[in-house]
């Protein structure tokens, strides 16, 4: 388009030269990184492997290879389908997810060795699994891209997503424990081989159908309300949504004995209902329900209360229900600033070193300067998240977008928070670092939406002619489409 | 493994670790101003920023309204405001038209002129009928929305 076509009128003006350079996409620097990552795993492997007395062939090389492969695979996808989504993301969720398998292959080999010395069957090795399920991972994420090409579409299956994932968080609560129940918490469906945790897809379903609900219903949680204290109440009958989230986090503690799924949910919707309404008051009285909440189920169940026992004191009971948390904490303390290095330490002292453990396991292999890295990784992924909220234009998108980051966020907060004793533990997984599929699975979901919205946030307007303009009195009737 | 070869592997693998974090963190600061169309300022060319800064307006920022904190960088293009979807900033709002107000450039100023709303455009306090040039910093109301422009 030349400056010639459209003559300079009033209000109607050409550029007179491309305004700004076309964004840069990002994408090179992505697949650097990726590769970069690919580097650190592959190294990180080898170590492991050196530190463990494993022979070093070249098969560690094809490993990395494979694993940089399978990450160009979602680049592309990514290239194809999300040209302008930020180039962050998809690096940080490589890195911290082949420390991930690294760290669980560190672990099969500590318990093979173990089992060697005792003379019992090898167990089964782990890593074989989540491999597999990594690639399903990628899989769905790359399905994901491809499916929904625009995030406002979701909008349209508000209620559908509410539906199905208050069905899918309730479903292994409702059925009998020997289908849904292992290890004292009813979190599960076990289909035959395949045991899959339905509450890690609720997640995603249950926080679009809030950014749509409050989209929707925005206006009705800021405008009517009576003055108290210097800050406006909402009215009791809008309520409701965080009513909703209360009873669903109380139910699932109930039904399912899971308190870092029950917490995820309440914080999740507390956060949605501020943001979308800017309201002080909407966090005080969701404080104020979780205290309530809390309370009631200190007084009712005992495992609540083991929980905050442990938590206050592990070392009373450390041969019984404090033993996990203790050796965790010897374990980083162990680790100290600078790790023993990978595959140097004894991360396998502690039960479920490879799921609710991952971060002490990190933590004694890595030292303070390992886990810092990781943990600004996370926070890379979470704020760009949050930045894509921010720059996107439409307000669906902003919420979803930041229900997700801050999903991310509270979810590593909850864990790290439990296992260095900050918090009372709860059993969540850390998002890509721990061994469980379904865990891993959603959240290359969650991520896929979040490329989508980053996409939607830094793609260029689409440049239309001017067109003229008729007074308002003359226009047609035009059919404007809703978001 | 001798342990001078673990100390070092361990010491270069956390030193390659924080710099994929140092090269993550230098994109971040890359594109920090990129997304919201506000370009970043340089040390070098402040003393250009703040020669331009006495009277062109550079950017338009929304200082109230769901949409607040949002800003366009203007070049000599009208921003069209309203709920229609080819809006420049669009609105989500129900006291807000769908074709709202324009503003755009006539030389070195900024005028905004109402397009027929229904509920108004207003500059400050008063009702803009015709174009009204608009100066820096001075409230512009559309519906629940309000701008303002800024260097």
């Amino acid at each position: 388009m030349t400056v010639a076509d459209h003559p300079k009128g009033l209000g109607v003006q050409t550029p007179d030269k491309p305004t700004a350079a076309p964004l840069p996409t990002g994408r090179g620097i992505e697949l650097l990184l990726l590769a970069f990552a690919a580097v650190l795993v592959t190294g990180a492997l080898a170590l492991v492997e050196a530190n463990q007395e494993q022979q070093i062939t070249r098969s560690l090389l094809y490993l990395g290879a494979a694993y940089l492969a399978l990450f160009t695979v979602g680049h592309l996808a990514v290239r194809r389908f999300a040209p302008y989504a930020d180039p962050l993301i998809l690096p940080s969720v490589a890195l911290l997810n082949g420390l991930g398998l690294v760290m669980i292959h560190r672990l099969d080999l500590a318990r093979a060795d173990r089992a060697t010395l005792l003379g019992a069957e090898a167990p089964t090795s782990l890593i074989v699994r989540q491999v597999a399920w990594t690639t399903i991972g990628i899989a769905l994420f790359i399905g994901v891209l491809w499916l929904v090409r625009d995030h406002r579409t979701l909008a349209r299956y508000t209620y559908t997503a509410g539906f199905v994932g208050l069905i899918l968080l309730a479903l292994p609560g409702l059925l009998p424990s020997s289908l849904s129940e292992v290890n004292g918490a009813k979190i599960w469906l076990r289909l035959g081989v395949l045991s899959i945790q339905p509450g890690e897809f609720a997640k995603i379903l249950l926080i679009v159908f809030f950014a749509g609900f409050l989209v929707q219903k925005r206006d009705l949680f800021s405008t009517a309300g009576r003055r108290f204290l210097g800050m406006e109440l909402p009215r009791a009958r809008d309520l409701a949504p965080l009513l909703v989230a209360w009873g669903l986090s109380v139910g699932v503690l109930v039904l399912e004995r899971d308190l870092g799924t029950s917490l995820l949910f309440f914080g999740i919707v507390l956060v949605l209902l501020y943001i979308a309404t800017e309201r002080v008051s909407w966090m005080l009285i969701g404080l104020s329900f979780f205290v309530g909440g809390g309370v009631i189920a200190y007084q009712l169940f005992n495992h609540v209360r083991v929980r905050v026992h442990i938590w206050l004191d592990p070392f009373s009971d450390f041969n019984g229900s404090g033993y996990q948390i203790g050796q965790a904490l010897f374990g980083l303390g162990t680790g100290g600033v600078g790790g023993t290095g990978l595959g140097a330490g004894r991360p396998d002292l502690v039960p479920f070193a490879e799921s609710d453990f991952m971060w002490s396991s990190l933590g004694e292999e890595l030292g303070l300067i390992g886990l810092a890295a990781v943990l600004v990784v996370y926070l890379v992924l979470v704020t760009r998240g949050l930045r894509s909220a921010l720059a996107v234009r439409d307000s669906f998108g902003k919420l979803l977008a930041t229900g997700l980051s801050f999903a991310v966020a509270l979810q590593i907060f909850v864990v790290i928070g439990g296992v260095t004793k900050l918090i009372p533990l709860t059993g969540l997984t850390l998002p890509f670092l721990s061994y469980g599929g379904s865990s891993l699975v959603a959240n290359y979901a969650l991520v896929a939406l979040l490329l989508r919205i980053s996409n939607a946030a830094r793609a260029p307007l689409p440049r239309r002619p001017p067109q003229p303009q008729a007074p308002i009195a003359e226009a047609n009737t035009e059919l404007v489409q809703r978001p | 493994m001798p342990e001078l070869v673990l100390q070092l592997t361990r010491a270069g693998f956390l030193a390659l670790l924080w710099l994929f974090v140092l090269v993550a963190l230098r994109v971040v600061r890359s594109d920090l101003y990129a997304a919201s169309g506000l370009r970043a300022i340089l040390p070098g060319g402040r003393a250009t920023a703040r020669a331009g800064r006495s009277r062109t307006a550079r950017q338009l920022l929304v200082t109230q309204g769901p949409l607040a904190g949002s800003r366009i960088s203007l070049d000599s293009r009208p921003i069209l405001i309203g709920r229609a979807d080819d809006s420049t900033l669009k609105l989500d709002d129900d006291y807000a038209s769908t074709r709202h107000a324009r503003i755009s450039q006539q030389g070195e100023e900024w005028y905004v002129e109402d397009l027929g709303s229904t509920n108004g455009t207003y500059l400050d306090r008063a009702k803009v009928t015709g174009p009204t040039r608009v100066p820096l910093g001075v409230p512009v109301r559309i519906g629940k929305t309000v701008i303002e422009l800024r260097s």
